[in-house]
């Protein structure tokens, strides 16, 4: 078959793996329930064509012995309503083969690549439900791998292997019987070679799939060398460090060289001793032939017994030349089965990850408020917003209008078990309310907006949100009132527009403009080549880490959700800039929540509480006044930016 | 193209020339093997047991002539395309480590990696065929067809005129589904992009719950995937009936035509043994012609890895280096002498237009200016990580073309922007700035980067593990550690490129401190976003769209009302207020 498609982006190379235990079996079943029927046509198709092709080769001395030999002795006019019936049987057992395969590889294509769709959206939509500790925890080269490198692998023992193992054991087992039926003393030769071959393949597979996988993991080292070193690279020219990088470079290079070198001979090798094995075993049939002829031996076979002839060995020998090839053929994908089924049990260990737990039943509604006052749920948007919360107990529901009213109340919280991040955390957000953290990296401040908006979870009752433990609020519905802008910004492929639309799917392209005019984007958008409709790729590689900010600000505005987090948002644009955002941002946050994590005090100056964060605990709170007052860290902090005035 | 990948083949010239060679030999024993059989089993029945032995012992020579020349040549293989392959990686990584920034901006470095990898891994899997099979398809090809028309020339024609109908449908196929994958390719990889893009930005995405809609947007994006593939695999699949069609329409007419003249004649002009034979050539012209057909389907996917290769092979740097270059610094003075930049030549605006500035060794310089005003772009002329489109830039009184470019970034030491940590211990990313550092020598610089204080807390200290793309420490410590790293190299100049912004404005002050204190005669480069940062400076410039618009001391400019008064009273109104 032609090579595969492979696209250009790869992923790290994968380390080699296990292969899990049952996977086969696994996927055998998951191919079955996905393309069971097509599965069993595909399976009739490939003996039928594998049938054929033996017959095929059987024909010839069909034809010989049952017609071309009596023909030459009694003239051509005798034989010809034989020939031509014979001719007539073979012209349609080739037409079936055709059939056979042109019905079955296209079948095969569509099972093939239906199956890849589904082990890929699998995938993904596994991974869309992940919690985000599953991605704090793997590398991203390593996720994406499997998305490429074993999806490929998978195409290979689906597409290619599996057809190939499965029609070369038709034919192993229909060749077993063929010869049996012909002669057992010359199958027993036969057999004997089958064991030998078996050996060398175990042998020369087992080297093979060795050094294969020292292969593997030299690249991956490699690879991963090669992608430090260029992402470093301008480093590298600032430190005149190239030729220590290029001498690590060249040890790892000849490790990858010494590995692959033995993997690839071990690999070249097979083929020709299998195929020499066949040889041989052709002529000692052959020599074990002629003995049986010549001391008249008996043949024993499925057909009883009788005097062995030439034409007996004759075809003996044409099938252990094909049972050869075929051996030698199936021993060809060894090595693509083994990194097929590695490639499956990784997929297999995306998708059985743990989806995010979520117990939570509140729900967000739009609502409005009747004479009295209360509120009731409407069915349409009023921009009035309240939790629904269905209480178990007494059957009833009660609604909560959205306020963004946040309380945290003695949080402990750490990553790992053996060490706390959070350490007796309190907070009272109230709506309207800038609420400010500072401290140094590591202290905590990011950690404590993973919990609000339940990125990691705690214990129940820590967190309340409008007066509701927030264990209780539906994450999606949470997560929906409040806005979050990171420090790291992931813009997605796609246009400026888009990108900001990301925040609201149904905002208008007035209302996307408008909110990057309050982001302070909107003057270097319009100055792009397409303005807001330049597409952004590679993350917005094409933009500065400022501007990408703006965007994401203009991004999170256009949700106007009623809490905002602001992580670092601002870190990258210049203060004069920053401070006509801030302005913008202070417009839209009006009545809102706000929790703003800066290293820049200025930042944060003007919030209701500043919260001075120090491994994990808050140790000194209150407004800019009160602690520049107090004259406690938050006051060196800031003297000490100013000291050298 | 050819020329410039031949050049990576070097030692393993030998063990490429060999391999055909060894394969020649391997095609002559396969094709003789099965002309003594077809004798072995011609004279079985008259012989008897002498000449059944007789031939069999040729037979087995043969066969162990066979294995050896196929095995030597599976070893000579492999050792020829390996070594090339890493011939082609070290070209490849060298010929990167030549590259100058505007190079690497070029080629953008996740596509320097996939060209140093796949695109290698691609070239090595076509060589090694190329080698393999060169000889072996044609040498097959031509015998295969020679010992036909030995046989039975009639016979042979059948062969002959389904050959071509064969190549046509085998190449005809890859004709027609070659454009379609090179634009499925470019699917695939959008697909593959939005997996890279949802990995990254899972906190973006789950914070707006764009989960279902990143869902929906994946399986159309899948699905497309899908659709074409299946189609282009459709077509592919095609291969693999034609070759039945025609081989079975050669066993057909063969065994018609054959039986007839067979019988016809006697068995004069055919024998029942040449039947035989001539079926088996058959199949291995037309098996013959399928691997030609697979080898260039092979090639031609590799040739775009190839010339990929090529380009980055082929492309020279841009930075002309200077024969025998001074060596030497004088002193850390800088002069802007009508400078104008711009990155690329297809750009529109210039990065920098016409500055002219002196800079006095020893002084420190504060720059200051919003995101875009080109501030990083000033600096990179000074150590000649670019050169300057119009105008020259001076250090030490010498023209920066003039040095030798390592001598010049030895005494010009830049902390960039976007900095990055390698793998490796504390002392080992240090020791980049001075490999031969003494131990005491490290702490001396990491204590004037605030850095010391951080890294004794370690368990190992200086001989913490930092991962790669230091991970494991957090943003300000990774920035203190490059500062640390560039004063190793004692520089005449230090430029820190916004260094210190995730560094607290206290430990900011007191490297700065340090800075001024511990090495005075070093020229000290510091652009910021904190005025404060920057306020002390002996000159402080402002830059706005690529010019320097305000220069002077902060009572200078304050006194001035520009820009700079514009952004203090931004960054201090608070602090009046209270």
């Amino acid at each position: 078959m032609a090579p595969g498609p492979k696209g250009r982006m790869r992923g790290k190379v994968p380390m080699p793996g296990a292969i899990k235990k049952g996977t086969m079996g696994r996927f055998m079943k998951y191919l079955f329930s996905k393309y069971g029927k097509s599965i069993v046509v595909v399976i009739v198709g490939i003996v039928m064509s594998a049938l054929a092709s033996m017959a095929a080769q059987m024909f010839t001395q069909k034809l010989i012995d049952e017609c071309i030999i009596p023909g030459i002795d009694n003239g051509f006019d005798s034989i010809k309503s034989k020939l031509f019936s014979l001719l007539l049987a073979m012209g349609i057992i080739y037409i079936l083969g055709v059939i056979a395969s042109f019905t079955y590889t296209r079948i095969m294509a569509t099972v093939t690549q239906g199956t890849l769709k589904h082990l890929r959206d699998d995938m993904f939509n596994k991974m869309e439900t992940l919690p985000i500790k599953y991605f704090d925890t793997h590398a991203h080269g390593d996720i994406m791998s499997t998305y490429t490198n074993d999806v490929d692998a998978v195409r290979q023992l689906i597409g290619q292997s599996l057809p190939t193992v499965f029609q070369s054991v038709l034919t192993v087992i229909t060749m077993t019987f063929m010869m049996i039926f012909y002669s057992i003393w010359l199958s027993l030769v036969v057999f004997a070679f089958i064991i030998i071959m078996s050996k060398s393949i175990k042998k020369f597979g087992a080297a093979s799939a060795k050094y294969m996988m020292g292969q593997q993991r030299a690249l991956a080292v490699e690879e991963g060398y090669i992608e430090e070193m260029l992402k470093g690279q301008k480093v590298v020219k600032v430190f005149n460090h190239e030729e220590e990088s290029k001498k690590r470079f060249e040890e790892l290079n000849d490790e990858l060289f010494n590995h692959s070198v033995k993997a690839n001979k071990y690999g070249n090798i097979l083929m020709p001793i299998l195929h020499n094995i066949g040889n041989i075993m052709y002529v000692v049939l052959a020599i074990a032939g002629g003995m049986l002829i010549a001391f008249d031996a008996t043949n024993i076979s499925l057909r009883g017994t009788e005097p062995i002839t030439a034409g007996i060995i004759i075809t003996f020998l044409g099938m252990s030349r094909m049972l050869s090839q075929t051996v030698g053929q199936a021993s060809m994908q060894v090595n693509m089965i083994a990194m097929g089924l590695a490639g499956v049990s990784r997929v297999f260990e995306l998708t059985d990850q743990e989806p995010e737990k979520d117990e939570g039943y509140v729900t967000l509604v739009n609502a409005v408020k009747d004479d009295k006052g209360e509120i009731k749920e409407a069915d349409h948007i009023t921009g009035l917003w309240a939790w629904k919360h269905p209480h178990s107990a007494d059957g009833t529901v009660t609604y909560t209008e959205l306020k963004g009213d946040v309380v945290m109340e003695n949080v402990d919280f750490g990553y790992t078990d053996e060490k706390l991040v959070l350490k007796n955390i309190s907070l009272y957000a109230k709506p309207g309310e800038k609420i400010a953290f500072v401290g140094a990296t590591g202290a905590g401040k990011t950690t404590i907006t993973n919990l609000i908006n339940r990125f990691y979870d705690i214990p129940d009752g820590k967190i309340r949100y409008d007066g509701i433990n927030i264990n209780k609020i539906k994450k999606n519905e949470l997560r929906k009132s409040l806005g979050v802008v990171l420090q790291d910004v992931n813009l997605f492929t796609g246009t400026v527009m888009d990108n900001i639309r990301y925040g609201r799917l149904d905002a208008t392209d007035e209302e996307c403009i408008e909110a990057a005019k309050l982001a302070n984007a909107d003057d270097f958008i319009t100055r792009l080549p397409d303005g807001y409709d330049t597409m952004l790729t590679g993350n917005g590689a094409s933009l500065s880490q400022g501007q990408r900010q703006l965007i994401s600000i203009a991004r999170a505005a256009v949700a106007n959700p009623p809490v905002m987090i602001l992580d670092e948002a601002t870190s990258s644009i210049d203060t004069r800039t920053e401070a006509i955002v801030a302005a913008g941002m202070d417009n839209l946050m009006d009545g809102r929540t706000v929790f703003v994590i800066a290293h820049r005090l200025s930042t944060v100056r003007n919030s209701k509480a500043i919260m001075v964060l120090d491994h994990g605990e808050i140790i000194e709170r209150g407004s800019h006044d009160e602690l520049i007052e107090k004259k406690g860290t938050y006051y060196q902090l800031y003297t000490g930016a100013f000291e050298l005035e | 193209m050819i020329k410039t990948l031949a050049k990576s083949i070097r030692e393993y010239k030998k063990d490429s020339i060999i391999t055909p060679v060894l394969i020649a030999g391997e095609v002559v024993m396969e094709c003789l093997l099965p002309f003594v059989m077809a004798k072995l089993i011609d004279g079985m029945e008259e012989g008897g047991m002498p000449f059944i032995l007789k031939y069999g012992a040729l037979l087995i020579a043969l066969a162990m002539l066979s294995l050896m020349f196929g095995a030597l040549a599976g070893i000579t293989a492999a050792t020829a395309s390996c070594g090339f392959a890493k011939n082609l990686r070290k070209d490849l990584y060298y010929k990167v480590q030549d590259y100058a920034f505007a190079d690497i901006d070029k080629f953008s470095t996740s596509s320097l990696v996939t060209r140093l990898t796949t695109d290698v891994a691609n070239v090595q899997n076509a060589y090694q065929m190329i080698i393999r099979g060169a000889i072996r398809t044609p040498l097959m090809l031509i015998f295969s067809i020679t010992m036909s028309l030995m046989i039975n020339v009639k016979m042979s024609l059948i062969f002959l005129g389904i050959l071509p109908v064969l190549a046509a449908a085998l190449f005809g196929v890859f004709f027609v589904v070659h454009p379609i994958f090179k634009r499925i390719f470019k699917k695939y990889d959008a697909l593959n992009n939005s997996v890279q893009e949802n990995v990254a930005g899972i906190r973006v995405v789950k914070s707006f719950v764009r989960e279902d809609y990143e869902k929906e947007k994946f399986g159309h994006a899948s699905e497309e995937v899908r659709k074409d593939f299946t189609m282009a695999e459709k077509i592919i699949a095609l291969n693999n009936p034609a070759m039945m069609i025609c081989v079975y329409a050669a066993m057909f007419l063969v065994n018609f035509l054959g039986a007839r003249m067979i019988v016809n004649s006697g068995a004069t002009e055919l024998t029942t043994g040449e039947l035989s034979s001539l079926m088996n050539y058959g199949v291995q012209i037309l098996t013959a012609m399928m691997i030609f057909s697979m080898m260039f389907v092979m090639c031609a996917l590799a040739s775009e890895s190839a010339s990929r290769i090529c380009e980055v092979i082929e492309h020279d740097p841009s930075l002309p280096l200077k024969e025998n270059g001074l060596t030497e610094v004088k002193d850390g003075s800088i002069v802007f002498e009508n400078v104008s930049f711009k990155y690329s030549e297809r750009s529109k605006r210039d990065a920098l237009s016409n500055i002219n500035l002196t800079i006095k060794s020893g002084s420190t310089v504060g720059i200051i200016g919003g995101t875009g005003s080109s501030k990083s772009s000033l600096i990179q002329l000074i150590p000649r990580l670019y050169d300057a489109t119009a105008g020259k830039v001076l250090v030490g009184g010498v023209d920066v073309r003039d040095y030798d470019v390592h001598a010049l970034r030895d005494a010009v030491s830049v902390v960039l922007q976007k900095n990055v940590l390698f793998a490796g211990t504390v002392s080992e990313n240090l020791r980049w700035g001075n490999k031969e550092a003494s131990d005491e020598e490290l702490v001396r610089v990491s204590k004037l980067a605030q850095a010391d204080e951080f890294v004794s807390t370690f368990a190992d200290g200086y001989e913490y593990r930092i991962e790669q793309g230091g991970t494991n420490v957090s943003g300000g410590q990774k920035q203190r550690l490059c500062i640390a790293r560039a004063l190793l190299k004692k520089p005449r100049i230090i430029i820190l490129d916004d260094s210190t912004s995730a560094v607290d404005t206290k430990t900011d002050a007191l490297i700065r401190k340090a800075l001024k204190t511990e090495i005075p005669d070093t020229t000290k480069i510091i652009i910021a976003q904190r005025l404060a940062s920057v306020e002390d400076a002996d000159v402080i410039l402002v830059m706005d769209k690529g010019t320097i618009v305000e220069q002077g001391t902060h009572d200078e400019l304050m006194s001035l009302g520009g820009i700079y008064r514009e952004i203090y009273d931004s960054q201090t109104k608070a602090k009046e207020a209270s």
